[in-house]
Parts: structure tokens; C-alpha cells; sequence
């Protein structure tokens, strides 16, 4: 049903946890429908120093934020919020079906995680204009 | 590695004095049991004792035993079979909102192409339909109730003679889908007091493509395969022979076997109950704590899902199953968890455990071991259960 590489994210995410300090936070899909992503990221010269996500869901939703995480790391962050679900899938060597939408949130809760921090960045800077 | 198989409900390796007395009817024995040379006679001969043994299981005569190659083939033979043979009494049916598809769907299926009116029956948080539910939902026009014997989902035994008491008062027909408990906890028909009842062979060892329909007698039925006078005119196409010599061979090894096996079933699974109260925070036993099936046991863990849960217990070679909306091909929660009035979020986090003679202690000790690591592992990468554990704490 799921892929080699799936199955070895799964079995060995990478990057999970969580950044108290964050500099942007992003969070897609809800527990009720069944999957939910929550990434943490650190910003530094524009691009993403350190990463980490917290999953609750399948098999698919676990893998495919462990793959996002790792495509994120060290890239520039206009580069990461080019990052695509067909990407995504890719790079899992694909999905099934009936998980392409509705697993494949990762790169929904990078793009929201990188977005929170340019709203924060404006935020900061703001005040000072 | 080794291998703990705990899903007995979904399939069952076929017993070996089952393989044993079928394998002479692939070549042997290979004649049509309506062919009239000794060929042919020999094979029915042995067919009809397998009808005697699988009536026997159930206390039923052998003459009211139509073999089916599953139990949704029975299950539907039973529904539109019995609408449809009774369509003068009324164009209505009730069926509980917790059946398995074959029920469901068959009742669509009358609701659609019939014009048949359903009524879905509600549970209690246990999974049981109350006889006053069931009165009540009873019209003049009612031909057919379908309520299960037992969930496969959560383990629940419902109190079938008095619903089918319910029933026989109103003149309506009454089925149940016994699929989870013939051969697991003692049947009989006339006692319950049911007109239809479904059961299946593979739960209990025989070879998929087997099960039978029990009709009460002189209950009419439109057959659902349509050929020759088969089973009584009530199911055409020439007979699974040697899947049908395998039933026979379970529903007697069943019968015998029931009281012990029951037991040990139980044991097992107050063992795994009992491990995962005591070891996992955050649990819901999901189905009745008593009223259930001896060798079932279901759960639901907060804060995670079910499909990544039997994903990690097989990587460990433990099998079991979950209610999960991840792991149905629909994507849709299990509506037999909806209809016991768990939340969505909660539904996700099922796993159901269901038991074989041949399990012993010592794995359900393994398995206790390795599901309070594998749901640890998960809760702790969960934002779920991360909000939760914050809120419990305050903070």
C-alpha cells in the first residue's frame, strides 16, 4: 500500500519536536477530519535554519511532514514555499490515491509556518517605521 | 520475527483438519452435486451432511441451511430476498445504524431501485438498540427488521430474542447478521426467535467463499443468483463443494469446542483489557465491558490515529485492526463508532483486537508491551495530545 520510502519515514521521521522559540508557527487540518500538522521553524539570512513538526495522523501525514521537513531545511524561503504536494509526493516515490489531499498537508503547514514569520517580521518592524 | 495475529474477525488461517477433508473434493470428489450418476450423488450425499452439521451449530434443522459463498451474500440474500419475497405486507425496513455493509448497502439498495422506505435504528453508548427504539420505529407497513448479533467493530452482544420478540408480536421478519458470534457464543434459533440469521465460515477456520442463510420455515425468499433449483430454487449455481465440506467440518469442531474455547477467548482478553487500563493513559474501552464477545477487545487512544498505530504494531509483527477514517478506502470514520457517540477525533484513535484459540498469554503480554510503546511514540509527536496534556495541566 505505501511506498519503501514512506514506510522509512514513518518508521524514522525526522525532525520531529518542537521549537519553543520558533520564529514562525504553522498549523493545517484538524484532528476531527483526520489529520493535523503543526511545523516550527527558525529563520536566519532568509532561510530556514531549523525546522521540526508535531503529527497527529496516518501513516501518509507522518512520512510526508518528515519529508517536508527535510526538503525545508537550509533552503532560502522563497525556494521552501515553492515546495508542492506533487513534490512531496515525489520524493515519497508517491501516495495512494485517497491520500494525496488529505495526508499531503505538509507543505500547507510549511508555506503557513514561513508566512507567520514574515507577518511577525512585518509586525516588528512596523513599530520602528 | 515473530508473529502475533490478532485480527481473527478479518480472516483466519483455514484450520488443518478442514484443508484435510476438503482437498479430496478438488479432484477426486470433483462431481456436480446435481449431476444424477453416482458421480454426482456420492458429492451431495456428503453435501447435505455439512447442511445437518452447520444446522446443528445453531439448532436449526438441516433443511432450513442455504449455503452462500460469504456472509454478505447471506446478508443479502436475507434482506432484499425477504423484502422482496413480502412486498404485499409494505414497503418498509428497520436496520441498526451499526451493521455491516452488506446490511446497509442492501437496504440502500431496497430504498433505491424498490422504493422501499429505512428507518436506521440508534444505539445506546454500548452499541445496543433498546426494544423500545425498535417498537417504536415499527409501522404497519414494516416487512423486515435486520439488527446484528454482535458488533465486529466493538465487540458488543445485543439481546436479539427480545428484539425478535418485538418483531413477532408485529407479524414483522426478523434477521440477524450472526457472522461474530456463530461458533463463538452458543445459538439457537428457536430460543432467540429469529426467522433469518447469517453466519460465515472463515472466522472459524473454513476457507473464504463460505456461509449460509438460516430461514425459519416456510419463510418465503426471492433468490439474489438466479439459476437452476440449487439449495431448494432459494440460491442458483452449482455449490463451493469443497469450501461447503470445510464448514461442515468447523460448525462441528465449533460446536464442541465452544465452552473452552470461549474461556480461554475471555481470559485473553480480560488479560489485554486489564494491561492497557493499567499501562495507557487516555483510553476509552470501547462496546459493552460484559455484554461482548469473548475474544474481542477494542479501544480507543486519544491523541493519535489508528492506521499509524497498526502500522507500527505490524512493523513489530503484531496484526490488528482499526476503525480509523485513514485506514477505510472512503476516508469516512467508522459509523459504528459515530453511532456510539465518539467524536470524530476520538473515533480516529481506534484499534480492534480479535482473538484465535491459538493465542496465548505470554503474546498478549508481548502485545501489551509493544502497544504502550508504539502509543507513546505517537502521542509524543502529536499536537493533539500535546493541546490536551497543556490543558489538563493548566497551562
Amino acid at each position: 500500500m505505501y511506498s519503501e520510502t514512506v514506510m522509512e519515514h514513518f518508521g524514522n521521521p525526522r525532525n520531529i519536536g518542537i521549537i519553543e522559540d520558533a520564529d514562525g508557527v504553522g498549523e493545517v487540518g484538524n484532528p476531527q477530519c483526520g489529520d493535523m500538522m503543526t511545523f516550527y521553524i527558525k529563520v536566519k539570512d532568509d532561510a530556514i535554519d531549523d525546522i521540526k513538526f508535531q503529527t497527529f495522523g496516518c501513516v501518509a501525514a507522518i512520512a510526508v511532514s518528515s519529508i517536508v521537513s527535510e526538503m525545508a531545511r537550509g533552503k532560502k524561503l522563497a525556494a521552501a514555499q515553492k515546495i508542492t504536494k506533487k513534490a512531496v509526493a515525489e520524493a515519497l516515490g508517491g501516495l495512494p490515491p485517497n491520500k494525496m489531499h488529505c495526508s499531503n498537508l505538509g507543505a500547507d503547514a510549511l508555506a503557513l509556518a514561513i508566512k507567520d514569520y514574515q507577518e511577525k517580521k512585518k509586525g516588528a518592524v512596523a513599530p520602528v517605521a | 520475527m515473530k508473529r502475533i495475529y490478532l485480527d481473527q474477525a478479518a480472516a483466519a488461517p483455514v484450520r488443518p483438519e478442514v484443508l484435510e477433508a476438503m482437498l479430496p473434493y478438488f479432484q477426486e470428489r470433483f462431481g456436480n452435486p446435481a449431476a444424477v450418476y453416482d458421480l454426482g450423488t456420492q458429492v451431495k450425499d456428503i453435501l447435505e451432511e455439512q447442511r445437518g452439521r452447520v444446522a446443528a451449530l445453531i439448532g436449526a434443522r438441516s433443511n432450513n441451511i442455504i449455503f452462500t459463498s460469504c456472509g454478505a451474500e447471506a446478508n443479502n440474500l436475507a434482506i432484499k430476498g425477504a423484502a422482496l419475497a413480502h412486498l404485499k405486507k409494505g414497503r418498509h425496513l428497520v436496520v441498526s445504524a451499526i451493521e455491516h455493509h452488506s446490511v446497509l448497502n442492501s437496504a440502500r439498495f431496497l430504498e433505491k431501485f424498490h422504493d422501499f422506505e429505512v428507518t436506521f435504528l440508534p444505539v445506546n453508548r454500548y452499541g445496543q438498540v433498546e426494544p423500545e427504539r425498535l417498537r417504536k420505529a415499527l409501522t404497519p407497513a414494516t416487512v423486515l427488521v435486520s439488527i446484528q448479533h454482535a458488533s465486529n467493530e466493538i465487540g458488543t452482544v445485543q439481546h436479539i430474542a427480545e428484539l425478535a420478540a418485538c418483531c413477532r408480536e408485529q407479524g414483522v421478519i426478523f434477521h440477524t447478521d450472526a457472522v461474530a458470534t456463530a461458533g463463538s457464543i452458543p445459538i439457537e434459533v428457536q430460543e432467540m426467535g429469529v426467522d433469518l440469521l447469517t453466519l460465515s465460515g472463515p472466522p472459524l477456520g473454513a476457507a473464504k467463499g463460505t456461509g449460509a442463510l438460516y430461514f425459519r420455515p416456510q419463510l418465503r425468499l426471492v433468490p439474489q443468483i438466479h439459476s437452476g433449483i440449487q439449495e431448494n430454487g432459494r440460491r442458483g449455481g452449482t455449490e463451493n463443494v469443497p469450501g461447503i465440506v470445510g464448514l461442515g467440518v468447523v460448525a462441528e469442531l465449533a460446536k464442541a469446542e465452544l465452552a473452552e474455547r470461549a474461556r480461554h477467548l475471555k481470559s485473553l482478553r480480560e488479560h489485554l483489557v486489564g494491561g492497557v487500563k493499567d499501562r495507557i493513559p487516555a483510553v476509552i474501552y470501547t462496546g459493552h465491558p460484559e455484554e461482548r464477545l469473548p475474544g474481542h477487545a477494542s479501544f480507543c487512544f486519544e491523541g493519535l490515529e489508528g492506521e499509524a498505530l497498526i502500522f507500527l504494531l505490524s512493523g513489530q509483527g503484531i496484526y490488528a485492526n482499526t476503525g480509523s477514517a485513514c485506514a477505510s478506502k472512503a476516508l469516512k470514520v467508522s459509523p459504528t463508532l459515530c453511532a456510539i457517540g465518539l467524536s470524530p477525533e476520538v473515533a480516529q484513535g481506534s484499534i480492534v483486537f480479535t482473538f484465535s484459540r491459538d493465542n496465548l498469554e505470554e503474546e498478549v503480554d508481548d502485545v501489551l508491551s509493544e502497544l504502550s510503546q508504539a502509543v507513546e511514540r505517537l502521542r509524543s509527536f502529536s499536537p493533539v495530545w500535546r493541546k490536551r496534556m497543556a490543558a489538563a495541566s493548566g497551562g
